[in-house]
């Protein structure tokens, strides 16, 4: 007997094939990790043998996280609430100008073409003009680069936490997790504010501008689709910020995570 | 080759950090056998690889030569999920910053770890409960960190260090940032807990205290070993330590 059974195959240098090991890059390498694994005292399932975070906690974790640092989520959702607001509020206020041309009213088009609308005649439809369309994008854009911008100081703020988690094992993917949840949950809450407050706001406008009778007109099922798609459009925004800053943290290493100062 | 097998076994490892331009040798081959249910201070003046040589022997870190094993597995052939096993499981670690996660309880903190190894819910409150009570202080469970003081942090760090029974604990500075008293406390603990439970204890220290309790201290010095010492040798120049640079 040579070596004791537990070392076998393990004090070789890297690369060079030990004695019984098969050929080939892959299969080497499975070999290598069945010594590796029979090589622990405690021989259990391989199943437990991963570490887990289950889904239910890390919506939970996520949740206490934000509660903790209400006012920093707050300012981080609050450009998202104003964004989606402003997204809503334009497809809202176009909603209501189309519910009032589709009554076929004359003196109601004319309120729209007071308001600012460029009416043709005949023209039955309004859409978002052009440069509706590139203020809605520039703020869109402001709004995602703001989230980003927060993402990366809060994962800068919590550098300390991750590199302690992955010390207790937690794998790149449970950090990655938690953040998309965070942000996920900011965006949630962020969109769905935002974008009825856009609304409310745009009906408002139209009652005041032409009157409760023409706002009646606008169709409720447009109303409810342009906040669905302004609540959507909010929580994918919030979920593109957080990619970024959410890869950085799920792949630093630990070790560099202890050394910063706090 | 050694016929017991060492819980811990770093051989011939050097360690290279590029500081700019330039390359600076932090460790210059380091060789080091730690016994199961041993009590080791690794003992040196800042700056001398004590910190390098303790991320090496966490797999926190890759040696730039030479191998760590622990438990007689090579940590550098451990792919990522494997690496975060042995984190969770055989290794429990102790900072001098006690990095307690802030936005949980002294309880939650506890728990993470067992959760990490899949123990279900109930049964790692119940076990998490059981570890305060023995670092006294489960009538302090549901308190955020920031309501705890410092020695009371590291009591909860200590007890999430031994979350999931593992067979290493390694304390970076663990009385660092305590008062004396607080300090020997702690030591005190942790030398109770490792004889309770067998647990292998290796801290990184500048802290005299630590001799006491210690069944060998390793110093280190310009990146080597410098002499390692058995707590007889010990006490006999214990005379000379105070005096010692």
């Amino acid at each position: 007997m040579g070596a004791p059974q537990h070392l076998r195959g393990l004090e070789r240098p890297a690369g060079a094939a030990g004695v019984g090991c098969p050929e080939g890059d892959e299969r080497k390498g499975q070999w290598m990790k069945e010594r590796i694994f029979a090589d622990f005292p405690d021989r259990t399932t391989r199943v437990q043998r991963l570490v887990k975070l289950p889904f239910g906690k890390s919506v939970d974790i996520a949740y206490k996280s934000i509660k903790v640092r209400f006012f920093r989520s707050l300012i981080t959702t609050l450009s998202l609430v104003l964004a989606v607001s402003f997204l809503s509020y334009t497809d809202v206020s176009n909603d209501i100008a189309n519910g009032m041309l589709a009554g076929r009213n004359p003196e109601m088009r004319q309120a729209l073409i007071r308001a600012g609308f460029d009416l043709d005649p005949g023209t039955t439809n309004v859409a978002a003009s052009p440069k509706q369309r590139w203020i809605i994008l520039l703020s869109l854009l402001v709004c995602t680069v703001g989230i980003v911008n927060a993402q990366l100081m809060a994962v800068t703020e919590r550098f300390r936490e991750i590199g302690t988690m992955k010390c207790l094992g937690a794998l790149d993917r449970f950090v990655l997790r938690l953040f998309i949840l965070e942000a996920g949950m900011q965006g949630l809450a962020g969109s769905v504010a935002g974008s009825l407050a856009g609304a409310a706001l745009a009906l408002a406008g139209g009652v005041i501008r032409y009157g409760t009778t023409a706002v009646s007109q606008a169709a409720a099922g447009d109303v409810a689709a342009s906040i669905g798609l302004s609540t959507a459009i909010g929580i994918g925004l919030s979920l593109l910020g957080v990619s970024y800053p959410a890869l950085v943290a799920a792949r630093m290493q630990p070790v560099e995570a202890m050394r910063v100062e706090q | 080759m050694p016929e017991i097998s060492h819980v811990v076994r770093v051989s011939s490892v050097t360690k290279n950090f590029k500081l700019g331009k330039i390359e600076v040798q932090v460790l210059k081959g380091v060789d080091l056998q730690i016994d199961r249910g041993e009590y080791v201070s690794i003992m040196g003046p800042s700056g001398s690889g004590k910190s390098t040589l303790f991320n090496m022997i966490g797999g926190l870190d890759k040696p730039t030569s030479g191998k760590v094993f622990i438990d007689e597995v090579d940590i550098a052939q451990l792919d990522a999920y494997e690496l975060a096993w042995l984190r969770c499981r055989k290794i429990g670690y102790i900072f001098q910053t006690f990095n307690i996660i802030q936005v949980m309880t002294a309880l939650e903190n506890v728990t993470l770890p067992m959760i990490f190894a899949g123990v279900n819910n109930d049964a790692a409150v119940q076990k998490g409960m059981k570890l305060l009570e023995q670092v006294g202080l489960a009538d302090r469970h549901s308190h955020k960190p920031f309501e705890l003081s410092g020695g009371q942090q590291q009591r909860v760090a200590i007890a999430r260090a031994l979350a999931n029974d593992p067979a290493i604990v390694l304390a970076d500075e663990p009385t660092g940032n305590l008062d004396l008293t607080t300090g020997e406390e702690i030591i005190a603990l942790l030398k109770r807990l490792s004889q309770q439970r067998g647990v292998t204890v290796i801290s990184a220290t500048h802290d005299f205290k630590m001799l006491n309790v210690s069944d060998r201290v390793v110093w280190i010095r310009d990146g080597r070993v410098d002499k390692i010492e058995s707590r007889e040798e010990l006490s006999i120049s214990i005379g000379r330590i105070g005096t010692r640079e």
